[in-house]
């Protein structure tokens, strides 16, 4: 019946002569953005933060004292974290007491479905950000898994303020998105979960994460 | 003169939407609201111009040369390890889908916002397969609850004030306390629904940009509910009207901003999810099939026809519903149909014949809202008229929407016929208006004229015809 379908389908499409009447316009060139690095980081940060995401902007090497100012202000039952991924070494590195356990994410989540879904808060690093419409770009991988920036009720992203580029269609072509593949999966994320649903009444933590923190590293 | 039947029934939903004041005054803010959401977004409207005639580019260029870009999706898809389906009907997608859910014993599936499967009924038919069909973006939860379907394309439970989702959850979902602060509705529902994602044997979801370069399947979204439904279970079914393909990676910026602006005012949405495989070697995580159903159920025959075409270019925005003045008076569910409003006035009676969906077509005041506001520029009036038009066509050579003709009676041709006669014979028209100028005030109000007087004071009749004063100031009467 499918394969059918499939030929009925294409047939039925290429079968219908146009005579020139659908016209294609042309098609305008628009100039994107061209901010300055400054200008990025904090058009990146104003729009995030209407977005009800928490920005931080901070030096390289104080980015981690800075978490664990964050973490040891609340009560959290693990922070999930990608042990085979620099971010991950600089994390277990960097541990101490009082904090909340690092847990790894290492085993298919048909064997830990569980704690996924009950664990507080995630760390993820991001392969960008794109300062016109406010968004990081997450590009899960191998190392670091898809769930762990949807299931935890705080997620915090860290991004190096080199990679924020004017617009989505420069992160595309200057990333070469095209010529090194799609992943499996590319997230872009402007901010914590949120809904619009009851009377136009914007509420923040739906389904995914109820918090977005984002480091900027300088 | 007999009215047909679809006529009958949407009057019937018109008077009772009009009548409802609760309903009228939920609309009313809410379309305001939005509206104004989007035009504080596209404020520059020099830039929203040039980025329109991008957006209306892109789509015309991706349907000049659909079958060869459905073709190159498919081949990419299966590259990447998407399994690929067509369907010629809603039945035979629901087969497909019902199909994969039997092969993994399936029987809790949870969804993600599409309104592909509200035109396939995915859920009612599910259902009667004893299969749990649960809906997850909160608006459609909401109505699922209370056993409704969509009355917008963005915001399916724009209808209901808060008071009416707190009574519903209340009675409906055990244990729910009865609140109508909108955080804790929302909670209760996050609450009911975490456990779903963790449990459920099968996603699906909608498709709002499928990219043939790359075999990527895109979804827009707020509420992480469509990241869950394409994540989180073993299998994730998508599902696509044959329109949504466009040819290049890069056409999906210009397209996501259009999108988001004129849906809901954001620059972008919460999440920007871009699917290009089912889970690969090594990865923890991600369904390990992905399902592609590529879905025609008339679309072809739109497609038939280089003005009707136009109505494919359509990425869902919802703008137009918005901004109709039709639509902000009756919601969606008068019109009776899976799409309401300008889109759903143009795009039904083409998807389901005349005969079935033709009065939609009529309710529109061709006051060109829809159009000016339209991200990829539908040119709604023209598709309109011809609608309208062909409803009353016979002719089988020049009319190919189905089920033209299907208003077609001897009287009403007989009508025009003498309209036209009257109108090209001077005499005869002369006579005529003045005798409309002395009795017109007294023809018998029947038919269509007491129809129209019932809530109208009928106008009066001008002492001198248009052309009479035309003529005394001089103008020129060619013909
Ligand atoms: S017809 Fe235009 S305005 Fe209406 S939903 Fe489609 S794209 Fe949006």
């Amino acid at each position: 019946m499918t394969a059918n379908a499939r030929e009925n389908i294409l047939s039925r499409l290429r079968a219908i002569p146009t005579h020139g009447r659908y016209t294609v316009p042309e098609a305008p060139v628009i100039a994107g953005l061209a901010l300055s690095r400054e200008e990025r980081i904090d058009r990146l940060r104003r729009m995030l933060e209407v977005m009800h995401a928490e920005v931080q902007v901070v030096a390289a090497r104080e980015w981690l004292g800075e978490l664990k100012t964050l973490l040891r202000t609340r009560a959290l039952n693990g922070l999930l974290y990608a042990p085979a991924t620099p971010l991950g070494a600089v994390l277990e590195a960097a541990w101490e007491e009082g904090l909340p356990p690092l847990v790894p994410y290492v085993e298919p989540v048909e064997q830990c479905r569980e704690s996924l879904f009950t664990i507080d808060a995630g760390i993820t690093s991001t392969r960008g950000a794109i300062a016109e419409t406010g968004a990081l770009i997450l590009w899960p991988s191998v190392a670091e898994p898809r769930l762990m920036s949807l299931t935890p009720g705080l997620h915090i992203a860290v991004l190096e303020a080199e990679a924020i580029f004017n617009t989505f269609a420069e992160a595309i072509d200057r990333q070469g998105w095209l010529e090194q593949g799609m992943p499996t999966n590319v997230l872009l994320i402007s901010g914590p979960s949120k809904t619009a649903d009851i009377e136009l009444t914007l509420t923040f933590g739906v389904h995914g994460p109820k918090e977005l923190v984002v480091f900027i590293l300088q | 003169m007999a009215k047909t039947e679809d006529v009958a029934i949407f009057e019937r939903n018109v008077a009772k939407a009009l009548g409802d004041g609760q309903l009228r005054r939920n609309l009313r803010s809410a379309m305001a609201t939005m509206s104004q959401r989007r035009r504080t977004l596209f404020a520059d409207t020099e830039a929203f111009e040039q980025l329109r005639t991008l957006g209306q580019s892109i789509r015309r260029r991706a349907l000049s040369q659909l079958p060869e870009l459905l073709e190159q999706l498919e081949q990419r898809c299966t590259a990447n390890g998407i399994q690929v389906h067509w369907a010629e009907t809603a039945a035979e997608a629901n087969a497909i889908v019902l199909d994969i859910l039997r092969r993994h014993g399936a029987t809790r599936v949870i969804k993600g916002k599409s309104m592909v499967s509200e035109e396939m009924h995915l859920n009612h038919f599910l259902e009667e397969q004893g299969i749990e069909a649960l809906e997850t973006d909160l608006g459609e939860y909401i109505i699922q609850l209370d056993g409704e379907t969509p009355s917008h394309i963005i915001v399916p439970a724009i209808h209901k004030n808060k008071d009416q989702i707190a009574h519903l959850f209340h009675e409906r979902i055990p244990d729910a306390p009865y609140t109508e602060v909108v955080e804790e509705l929302n909670a209760i529902a996050r609450g009911e629904l975490r456990e779903k994602f963790r449990t459920g044997d099968v996603g699906v979801s909608g498709v709002n940009f499928a990219v043939a370069e790359t075999g990527t399947l895109c979804l827009v979204e707020n509420e992480g509910n469509g990241r869950m439904c394409t994540t989180a279970p073993p299998v994730h079914i998508a599902l696509m009207g044959l329109e949504k393909v466009v040819e290049k990676l890069q056409d999906v910026p210009p397209l996501l901003r259009l999108l988001t602006g004129s849906a809901t005012g954001q620059p972008i949405t919460t999440y920007f999810n871009m699917i290009t495989s089912p889970r690969r070697s090594g990865e923890l995580d991600g369904p390990h099939e992905v399902h592609l159903v590529i879905l025609d159920n008339g679309r072809s025959g739109i497609y038939a026809d280089p003005e009707r075409r136009t109505t494919l270019q359509c990425i869902r925005c919802g703008a137009c519903l918005n901004h109709c003045p039709i639509y902000t008076r009756l919601g969606g569910h008068a019109y009776g149909h899976v799409y309401p409003g300008p889109i759903g006035s143009i795009l039904t009676p083409q998807l389901k014949g005349l005969d079935e969906a033709g009065v939609m077509a009529t309710a529109s005041t061709f006051c060109g809202a829809c159009e000016e506001v339209c991200p990829v520029k539908i040119p709604f009036t023209e598709i309109l008229r011809m609608l309208r038009n062909e409803a009353y066509a016979r002719d089988e050579s020049e009319h190919e929407v189905q089920g033209h003709g299907y208003r077609y009676t001897t009287v009403e041709a007989l009508s025009w016929k003498s309209w036209a006669l009257y109108n090209t014979s001077p005499a005869l028209a002369r006579i005529g208006a003045q005798m409309l100028s002395k009795f017109g005030q007294h023809l018998p109000m029947i038919g269509p004229l007491k129809e129209w007087t019932r809530v109208r004071t009928p106008p009066p009749f001008a002492p001198k015809t248009l052309h009479e004063l035309a003529q005394q100031r001089g103008l020129d009467d060619d013909r």
